[in-house]
């Protein structure tokens, strides 16, 4: 077994407190683990949870119970309850998100927002530069872009540019939220790419594709996610 | 890897910078703050967020020695390696520690600067209370945080008061930073600004917080700043800490009703 990440029945709840304390439970004792060099997929429909799976795990969103453990240098981590400056370190050298939606920063520019995550864990500035023209290159991010912030680009070349950033440096554990929607051909077979070269680096990844043909390009095994029916649904008055 | 390595068995070796143990002051019933612990690690930036009167700014004043608490204690390790009980320090002691490891950058610059003299002399002022009497240095020292915060450094010799407030909020912080602080409290310095004057100034504060590997706190009523600066949260109501987590956790999925609320009610441009 050479897992680096095991979810053991993970539960995440929200509770609404705005509106009348309504407790939707969205992921009820989920367990799976990934090994080094294997795609899981999440599978269900829209609302079942698959993002919020991916945001729990990244540690974006507060799990209710169960465990996330996570292979950080040689050593497991446990991330639900975890403390703040711990899960920063896993985020900064073990555990990656990449979704299709760019979080711009006024002024920063393209190749900053792209260098950042290597920067942070100590690279110099030239092999970072070196890297992040690499993968603009091959996104076909035009280089006249490149000193500019994002702001003010497409979606397309804003999702591109968050791509690049998300694999600026490698990550033992990826977790990829529909980073191909809304690509074109030619930028879609690239990022599968990359995928398959994180995979063949040995990244364990946690993804969610709506397209077809992405998912088979990519996946070793699926996880099914049925969306929770209604009257399973438990409304509960909490205030 | 090797690298890597290195990096995480610092992180298990850390000690807090900056124990806070259940500090309280309270001015009235729920007026001012209570009961607040945390602990800040060198490099951490902490912001505390909430609406205006829940003891935000008092949390703060209490944090950097200006005032002294009802109960609690406070614990600084210093550069030298010896842990300070701040508030059995003197104030003599508590001065010079804000002049030298630590920097206040206040809301208002006004209130930050000397502003009857230089902007090199406000820059300077720190480095002459370490003990620097070279004029050239000094001179140097001004210029290069000059352009460090973006300011023309052929200013050097005018007073504050003819720079906007843009300008003079990052005087303030050159000032602060000269002398190579360790922690720098912060109270709402984007406060006043227009937004483009705000977005250059947090671009700065975030690559000097990198840079120089500063632990901040600072209070914001603003949460976008609060995402963009801290890496961590205390959400502050009716004086009491009501929910405390990473900062895009806290933002993204709060877990208490008022941090729902708050969350909840920001107006998206």
């Amino acid at each position: 077994m050479n897992n680096l990440i095991e979810v053991t029945e993970l539960s995440k709840t929200f509770t609404l407190h705005q509106q009348h304390g309504i407790v939707l439970k969205v992921l009820r004792n989920l367990s799976f683990s990934v090994e080094a060099g294997e795609c899981l997929v999440l599978m269900g429909n829209s609302g079942a949870g698959k993002s919020t799976l991916l945001r729990t795990l990244y540690g974006n969103y507060l799990a209710a119970g169960g465990s996330i453990r996570v292979r950080h240098q040689q050593q497991w981590v446990e991330l639900v309850g975890g403390a703040p400056l711990q899960v920063l370190d896993v985020r900064r050298q073990t555990l990656g998100y990449v979704s299709q939606f760019l979080r711009v920063i006024p002024r920063v520019a393209t190749l900053d927002v792209v260098m950042e995550p290597a920067l942070a864990r100590g690279w110099g500035k030239e092999a970072a530069k070196a890297r992040a023209s690499e993968l603009l290159t091959r996104l076909n991010i035009p280089q006249t872009l490149w000193q500019l912030a994002p702001g003010t680009f497409s979606g397309g070349e804003q999702q591109r540019v968050n791509i690049a950033r998300g694999f600026m440096v490698d990550w033992p554990v990826m977790l990829l939220d529909e980073p191909t929607a809304s690509l074109d051909e030619r930028n879609q077979r690239v990022v599968l790419e990359l995928i398959n070269e994180a995979k063949a680096a040995g990244s364990a990844l946690i993804a969610i594709f709506h397209d077809r043909h992405a998912r088979e390009a990519v996946a070793d095994r699926y996880l099914d996610m049925q969306a929770p029916c209604t009257a399973d649904q438990e409304f509960v008055y909490a205030g | 890897m090797t690298a890597a390595v290195r990096v995480n068995r610092e992180l298990a070796a850390l000690e807090p910078l900056f124990s806070v143990n259940n500090v309280s002051k309270l001015y009235g019933p729920d007026k001012g703050c209570q009961q607040v612990s945390f602990d800040l690690y060198p490099g951490e930036v902490l912001g505390i967020v909430g609406e205006s009167g829940s003891g935000k700014s008092t949390l703060l004043s209490l944090l950097a020695g200006r005032c002294l608490p009802d109960e609690g204690q406070i614990s600084y390790l210093r550069e030298d390696g010896q842990l300070l009980d701040l508030y059995a320090s003197s104030e003599a002691q508590r001065r010079t520690l804000l002049r030298t490891e630590w920097g206040f950058v206040e809301q208002n610059p006004r209130d930050g600067l000397r502003m009857g003299v230089s902007a090199g002399a406000n820059i300077g002022e720190r480095l002459m209370a370490q003990g620097v009497r070279n004029y050239g240095e000094l001179r140097g020292a001004g210029i290069s945080w000059l352009k460090q915060v973006e300011i023309d450094p052929q200013r050097i010799d005018d007073l504050p008061r003819t720079f906007s407030g843009g300008m003079q909020q990052r005087l303030q912080i050159a000032r602060n930073l000269v002398s190579s602080p360790r922690l720098i409290f912060m109270d709402e310095p984007t406060g006043g600004l227009d937004v483009s004057v705000q977005a250059r100034l947090l671009d700065l504060l975030r690559g000097l917080v990198r840079e120089l590997g500063l632990a901040v706190v600072i209070v914001t009523h603003d949460l976008a700043v609060a995402r963009l600066l801290a890496d961590r949260l205390l959400v502050m109501r009716n004086s009491r800490v009501v929910e405390s987590g990473l900062t895009d956790q806290i933002l993204d999925d709060p877990q208490h009703p008022y941090t729902q609320l708050l969350v909840s009610s920001v107006l998206q441009p």
